[in-house]
């Protein structure tokens, strides 16, 4: 029978079918940080077990870890003790542990590509909905809660409902400034939060097949804003030269042997979807959101739309442009921008920063915005310097943070004030999300960076060389 | 983490019609840092629930005194966003047993059914129903049976059913997790383990 590469990458983790009931699906990984393994560790103590396979899991220290200092010791002590419990939860059932000034420390979906931990046709979870990144490799990886921690840690299964299958096609050549966090934005627009939920997405086309890594990272990342559980693009060449001798890929014998895996994994020409959609890339234009969630997005020309031409109720609606301070008919671009911030799981690779420094060359900050750029690892970090981009950066009056999730959910002291104004490479615009009473705009880094020069919403076309 | 177990629900409802309602709202991130699950009830829709200083916002339902029960019915797409627990830590903790909306985000809805809140999803057309009803009589009380499947308005007799899995249900009206489930199975998944293509 006709597979697609979900079913395939499913079917082959499905320990036990439950009649009238989920399926017991195997892990091959599993990620861990300090917010949302806790509460599992203690379930395991109450009921006296272990952990089945300490070598599956793997735990980094993230979401509240200080962006700056990172040499002394964490002045919170709430985020102390979160970051002390992971290391000691770690140690005590021997899972490797990257905590905070370990080489190998940074955002869970960034250390875990890097190295080689993320692996086609595995399957992947973590205490966070954005696991979905690691589709971009051809895993199915989602994001599970702290029960379902517990029962990796225990069993190295969860039980699941298969989800239904979609297929989102983008095909057509990007146009200039347009990035795959544009791709992926506009296609959240198109659908709304919940327009992919109870799916699985796969990406197909040549838009997906022409990103790198990095961008096909930002574009699965972002599934779950549209609802969907997780997406996945099929591994190919650009995949397997990602991924082969990283520190935690296959070496040898097994490399052999996970090769010709990762080689079925694609969808039969005639597989069947629950539901196909298919896009023109040549449309998208630059994206920006307006409102408090990520389907609240357009094309940075246009303006903002009427409540009779977006889906959902008025009053959800009104609210949420009351929230931000705008109004319907409102053009974005010229909003005043307090702050700018690069980084998180969706977008703080070096692409990202090759984008913003690309935009913000020979230009400089402007006054009335402050700026928090923040890779996503320590490999990140030292890719910036390496390529010369930080001298750039410094040259244009940017400074550099350090690793960690940082102002995309603000747990740490990396908050937008009250009322202000931020354009975020990051993945959600809820309300309060950067920070109590902050109001956010969800962006590739080529507007951010436009934003971080200008101090106002700006078309990042008009900053390119190639069309002034 | 064992909870209890869920039967015949009588209660009024609160009601939050407001759609996509995210679990940044439900618990904000920056009460996420404790390591033991305690205290979430007091943090559930801080920010619409609390001023900056503290002091309640009168115009939030959870604030009206008229509004009560073990019930919460929200709006379209709830739960949305992140894969926190805390959220639906929170919503157990200050009291609900059941949540009841259109339309459930996939994260929170499984995270609600492994400790002891029953999601229930319903039409769009029976949720106005329930709404009207409620804000035409706060006293309005509702009756989700798991048992039978149905969530009924007392006062009208009206009535819906909602799906659930056999498993689930089981699991709820019994108060047993997933993890006693896979621990009874622990021989079959190392055996699985051995024949995997990675």
């Amino acid at each position: 029978m006709s597979k697609t590469l979900f079913d395939k990458v499913w079917d082959t983790h499905v320990v036990r079918k439950i009649e009238g009931g989920p399926d017991v699906l195997f892990i091959d990984r599993h990620l861990i940080h300090e917010v949302t393994s806790p509460v599992a560790f203690l379930g395991l103590k109450s009921r006296g077990i272990k952990v089945l396979y300490p070598e599956r899991t793997f735990a980094t220290a993230d979401h509240n870890t200080p962006t700056i200092n990172q040499h002394l010791p964490v002045a919170d002590p709430l985020s102390a003790n979160q970051l002390k419990a992971l290391e000691s939860n770690s140690n005590e059932y021997g899972i490797s542990h990257w905590g905070l000034g370990h080489q190998k420390n940074g955002i869970v979906h960034v250390v875990g590509p890097e190295y080689g931990i993320t692996q086609p046709g595995a399957t992947i979870v973590c205490g966070d909905s954005h696991t979905s990144t690691h589709g971009a490799f051809g895993a199915i990886a989602f994001g599970i809660g702290t029960s379902e921690v517990e029962m990796v840690l225990s069993t190295q299964c969860i039980m699941q409902p298969k989800p239904k299958k979609m297929r989102i096609n983008v095909n057509g050549k990007l146009g200039v400034g347009v990035t795959p966090k544009d791709v992926a934005l506009f296609i959240i627009s198109q659908l709304t939060t919940s327009g992919a939920t109870g799916y699985f997405v796969e990406y197909a086309g040549d838009v997906f097949e022409n990103m790198s890594m990095e961008g096909r990272m930002t574009v699965c990342n972002l599934s779950i804003e549209m609802g969907a559980r997780g997406g996945m693009i099929a591994p190919d060449e650009t995949t397997i030269n990602y991924v082969k001798g990283r520190e935690f890929s296959p070496k040898g014998e097994a490399w052999d042997k996970a090769l010709a895996y990762y080689k079925t994994l694609k969808t039969d020409p005639d597989a069947v979807f629950d539901k196909e959609l298919t896009f023109d890339g040549a449309t998208i234009e630059p994206m920006i959101t307006y409102g408090t969630n990520p389907g609240m997005g357009m094309g940075i020309s246009h303006d903002i739309p009427d409540a009779a031409h977006v889906e959902g109720g008025a009053a959800t609606y009104a609210k949420s442009l009351d929230y931000m301070g705008f109004h319907e008919g409102d053009s974005m671009i010229g909003k005043k921008v307090d702050f700018v911030f690069v980084g998180s799981c969706t977008n703080g690779r070096i692409e990202d920063f090759r984008a913003f420094t690309s935009i913000v060359k020979g230009r400089h900050k402007a006054d009335d915005v402050t700026v928090w750029l923040v890779p996503g690892s320590h490999i990140v970090e030292s890719q910036i310097k390496d390529e010369g981009l930080l001298d750039i950066l410094t040259e244009a009056g940017f400074t550099l943070r350090q690793p960690g999730c940082s102002a995309c959910l603000a747990m740490n002291d990396d908050k937008i004030p009250a009322g202000k104004y931020a354009v975020s490479t990051s993945n959600r615009n809820f309300e309060g999300r950067q920070g109590p009473g902050s109001r956010t705009m969800l962006a590739s880094p080529l507007v951010a960076a436009a934003a971080a020069v200008t101090g106002v919403v700006t078309d990042p076309r008009t900053l390119i060389e190639e069309l002034v | 983490m064992a909870y209890d177990k869920f039967n015949i629900l009588r209660s009024t409802a609160v009601p939050l019609p407001i759609e996509n309602i995210d679990t940044d709202q439900l618990i904000p991130a920056r009460f996420l840092k404790a390591t033991e699950r305690v205290g979430f009830g007091d943090n559930l829709f801080r920010d619409w629930r609390y001023n900056p200083d503290n002091s309640p916002k009168k115009d939030f339902v959870l604030n009206n005194p008229i509004y009560s029960g073990k019930i919460l019915v929200g709006g379209k797409n709830f739960g949305s966003g992140s894969s926190r627990e805390h959220a639906a830590w929170a919503v157990y903790d200050y009291g609900f047993r059941c949540v009841i909306s259109s339309f459930f985000a996939d994260i929170f809805k499984n995270n609600c059914l492994n400790i002891g809140v029953l999601p229930v999803q319903v039409s769009p057309e029976f949720a106005e129903k329930i709404f009207t009803a409620i804000h035409a009589d706060p006293k309005t009380e509702l009756e989700v049976n798991l048992p039978e499947q149905t969530v009924t308005l007392l006062a009208t007799g009206e009535k819906e059913t909602f799906e659930i899995s056999t498993y689930k249900k089981d699991n709820m009206m019994n108060g047993f997790d997933d993890i006693d489930y896979l621990q009874s199975i622990k021989p079959e998944i190392e055996e699985f383990a051995l024949h995997l293509p990675l």
